[in-house]
């Protein structure tokens, strides 16, 4: 079940938790992902959808925690990671397929592993829970559908 | 303003530390998790909700607002249709590509560049619902 161990995810993850938690106690923000795409649409967008007032008042910060985020992981990499940068071996047209996937349908279900599974599910939200039961369930067949197709990794 | 911004980058830091240190920045371990190989993603969403839950269920009874000002609000999210088919569509996309929006992020930081493409499609997707789905 774990053959990497269990010391890393828990270790991870409470550091996410422990970010998310920062943010929260100095500022009341929520911390979360997906919304980054449509509030950075906003500065090249002016359709109304992304000119919304809660978009354009997050989108300065928004930008500031990706940056964060890059910079978190790439610290780790030159610190404590054994085996340094790493480069994925999944192919183009699968990142590109998915990644389209993912930026529309968590923009639709507004919220992602982040802002369902951490925050939603932090603020003990059925909306978030629901959503996560169903982006678990589908992630994992899909997974296996393509394994089952053939396609490595 | 600048204050708010370094503590949300301070978060951010931790983060993307956390994500890397878990191994999400790699699509091969979200990809073994989706496959049921390795169940350990479970393990990192269930800590990382937890503490969240502890602190945005815990800290607003101890503290007025929060430290720089302004006020404790909880998230308003109602379910409809568009919560469970977006849950759907982007349960595809990941079990597809491993890949999710703040994995991407953290894939950057450790030097995984070819998600520079997920993140790139996750703006159009991104854009082609707010444009034609809204």
């Amino acid at each position: 079940m774990f053959p990497l161990g269990i010391v890393p995810y828990i270790v991870g993850g409470t550091l996410i938790g422990a970010g998310v938690s920062h943010i929260y106690i100095a500022t009341g923000l929520h911390a979360t992902q997906s919304s980054f795409f449509s509030t950075t649409l906003s500065y090249f967008s002016k359709r109304p959808y992304f000119q919304q007032k809660q978009y354009l008042d997050s989108r300065g910060w928004r930008l500031t925690f990706a940056v964060g985020v890059i910079l978190g992981a790439f610290i780790y990499v030159v610190t404590l990671s054994p085996e340094g940068f790493f480069t994925t071996s999944v192919q183009w047209w699968r990142l590109a397929l998915g990644g389209f996937l993912v930026g529309f349908g968590t923009r639709l279900s507004q919220g992602c592993t982040s802002g369902h599974g951490i925050s939603g599910l932090g603020s003990l939200s059925t909306t978030s829970l629901y959503a996560v039961i169903t982006f678990l369930v589908v992630g994992i067949l899909t997974a296996m559908v393509v394994q089952a197709l053939g396609v490595i990794p | 303003m600048r204050i708010r911004h370094l503590f949300v980058f301070t978060g951010g830091l931790l983060f993307g530390f956390g994500l890397a240190f878990g191994g999400m920045a790699k699509q091969e371990i979200v990809l073994s998790f989706l496959q049921l190989k390795d169940l350990g993603l479970l393990l990192l969403l269930g800590a990382s909700a937890f503490v969240t839950a502890v602190t945005i269920n815990l800290v607003p009874k101890l503290l007025k607002g929060p430290l720089l000002g302004g006020e404790f609000k909880r998230r308003k999210r109602t379910l409809s249709k568009r919560t469970i088919i977006g849950a759907i569509i982007f349960g595809v996309g990941w079990g597809i590509s491993g890949q999710c929006p703040g994995s991407a992020w953290a894939s950057l930081g450790v030097g995984n560049i070819p998600v520079l493409i997920g993140i790139a499609s996750m703006l159009l997707g991104a854009y082609i619902m707010g444009r034609f789905f809204q």
